[in-house]
């Protein structure tokens, strides 16, 4: 359990300070990472707002952010609600923990850019959990301006 | 307010000179612009998109939706019937739906308790008659005259559209022959809802109608859709203008592509990116049409888009809140025959559009760049005569600006700025 807060924890500070090459790493070689509304999560519609399958889509999204994306720089500031850790069957846990995200643009600007919950599947591989899923549920349908860093 | 009732502007717009190649940036920023637009382009002989149909599958379904700024209700009556009116009680004005969408047989605003049929004629009032014989409503109130305004509506292809004026002429003529044409390409089967999300924008909403219709960017700023192949300018492609150049398409034809030398040679930094991809399925595309166009955007006039970017199908609606704010709504469909495998790609394809698409992302801060870089400038005015000087269809070159061109044809006719 421990271990697992660790991942949640560590996941998050990685972003906060740009260290997003080791971003895959986090998940299994299959895992998948997507980022959906709440309403769209309710309504059981598939479609989210960033969606990777594999490490290799998620490696995608680094390359594609740090050499071809065009955007205005910020940084990520996660703060964390205590994880709700449940042992599943099949030897995994999932997980969920609630996020708030400040983001500061270069004008100096703080402000909340993304409020939602964590909803996680974690597979221990050779004693290390990884994520096989991570579901970024947004409270809100909006985003002020774009989405390039993961959240 | 009606038309002629709003007062031209304090500091009368003179367009300059030159014509179309030229936008006067006071266009973008200037307040008293903005609420005059409101009234001569949202309330004037335009169709304004309300909602999809799949919106309101069922009879007696609502959603809200805007038209300009102005709070609308789309519903679907116990008949059938899709009808739209302003959000706005006949009484004290208040909104009368509160929820985003649902299902109702009346509407009641929560205020004084007045409720609609879902045709938004007036059916109840609360204490009508006073109590005890004392109060309420004069004896010669009539109920009939106070029917929430409604706007025409018509849908076409699954799109609902809505419009205040009844000099408006059918959808299909406003759109005309090559637009409702592409529009049935598209959308011309019942369709699936997939996800919708929305995205703040902090410019003008015309900055994102024009940006929608420069095919010149799309390839310079979007360095993925240059590096993956996705949509250039060295593909087969053009852009058809409508005949009253209001709306547009900008298409490609992925298979014909052909390496410009000037990609390499101007430098262009969308060109630089290594082009190989860790996970490749994301480009797994189908070719859904035999025309071999495999990009495209239409844009309507005033707010609409629709997008077909290899299989990702999506409505984009932007709405104006603000004179330097919009926001962008992303409708993803897919089709009702869709098998899994299709749903599952067009899903995988979403990552290449929306708030963090891949290849539209910078839309989200380019627009913004320009209602700042033009801050204090509004005696300035910014250029556009790439392709020439015309506003014509281009089915040769999509290096070209002409849609633009076409957007402030329109603007500057329905404004009255000549």
């Amino acid at each position: 359990m421990q271990g697992i807060e660790e991942l949640i924890t560590a996941y998050a500070h990685d972003i906060d300070d740009g260290l997003l090459d080791g971003w895959p790493e986090y998940f299994t070689e299959d895992g998948t990472y997507t980022v959906l509304t709440r309403e769209n999560l309710a309504d059981g519609l598939p479609m989210g707002i960033m969606y990777c399958q594999g490490r290799g889509m998620m490696a995608d999204r680094i390359k594609a952010m740090q050499t071809a994306n065009i955007f205005e720089a910020h940084t990520y500031c996660h703060l964390l609600g205590r994880s709700q850790i449940n042992a599943e069957s099949d030897g995994g846990y999932s997980a969920r923990t609630n996020f708030n995200i400040i983001r500061t643009m270069q004008d100096g600007a703080s402000e909340m850019f993304a409020v939602g919950k964590y909803l996680d599947m974690i597979e221990i591989q050779d004693g290390k959990p990884l994520f096989k899923e991570r579901k970024v549920v947004l409270e809100s349908r909006r985003v002020d301006i774009l989405l390039v860093y993961p959240l | 307010m009606t038309l002629s009732s709003m007062k031209d502007l304090r500091e009368p717009l003179r367009w300059p000179e030159p014509g179309v190649t030229r936008i006067p940036y006071r266009v973008y920023s200037d307040p008293e612009i903005y609420a005059l637009e409101q009234q001569r382009i949202f309330r004037g002989p335009v169709w304004n998109f309300l909602c999809l149909e799949i919106d309101i599958p069922n009879n007696g379904d609502y959603k809200t939706s805007t038209v300009g700024e102005i709070p609308i209700i789309v519903t679907r009556d116990e008949d059938g019937d899709i009808h739209a009116m302003v959000n706005r009680c006949t009484h004290k004005g208040a909104l009368v739906c509160l929820k985003e969408r649902g299902n109702a047989k009346m509407l009641t605003c929560i205020y004084h308790s007045w409720s609609f049929d879902m045709a938004g004629k007036l059916k109840g009032i609360a204490f009508r008659n006073g109590l005890g014989g004392k109060g309420g409503l004069p004896k010669d109130f009539d109920p009939e005259k106070h029917s929430l305004e409604l706007l025409r509506v018509e849908v076409f292809c699954g799109l609902v559209f809505g419009t205040f004026s009844e000099e408006t002429p059918s959808v299909e003529s406003f759109l005309g022959q090559p637009m409702s044409k592409f529009i049935r390409r598209n959308l011309g089967k019942p369709l699936e809802p997939l996800g919708m999300h929305s995205q703040i924008i902090h410019n003008n909403w015309k900055l994102y109608a024009e940006n929608v219709r420069d095919s010149y960017h799309a390839t310079l700023l979007h360095t993925f859709y240059t590096t993956f192949k996705i949509n250039r300018l060295d593909m087969d492609g053009g852009i058809v203008l409508a005949e009253d150049k209001w709306h547009h398409i900008s298409y490609a034809k992925r298979a014909t592509f052909d390496e410009a030398e000037e990609y390499a040679r101007d430098e262009i930094h969308a060109a630089q990116y290594d082009s190989h991809l860790e996970g490749p399925h994301l480009l797994n595309a189908w070719n859904e049409f035999d025309d071999g166009i495999t990009h495209s955007i239409q844009a309507i006039f005033p707010n609409l888009a629709i997008q077909f970017t290899l299989n990702s199908l999506a409505v984009r609606f932007f709405v104006p809140r603000g004179v330097d704010k919009t926001e962008l709504f992303w409708f993803y469909v897919g089709y009702e025959d869709d098998d899994d495998e299709q749903t599952a790609m067009r899903v995988m394809q979403g990552n290449l559009t929306g708030a963090a698409g891949l290849v539209s992302l910078e839309d989200g801060c380019i627009n913004e760049f320009v209602q700042r870089g033009t801050h204090g400038s509004e005696m300035e005015m910014g250029l556009a005569e790439m392709g020439g000087r015309e506003v014509e269809s281009s089915d040769a070159s999509r290096a070209t600006e002409t849609a633009i061109r076409g957007f402030w044809t329109g603007y500057r006719k329905i404004m009255g700025f000549d």
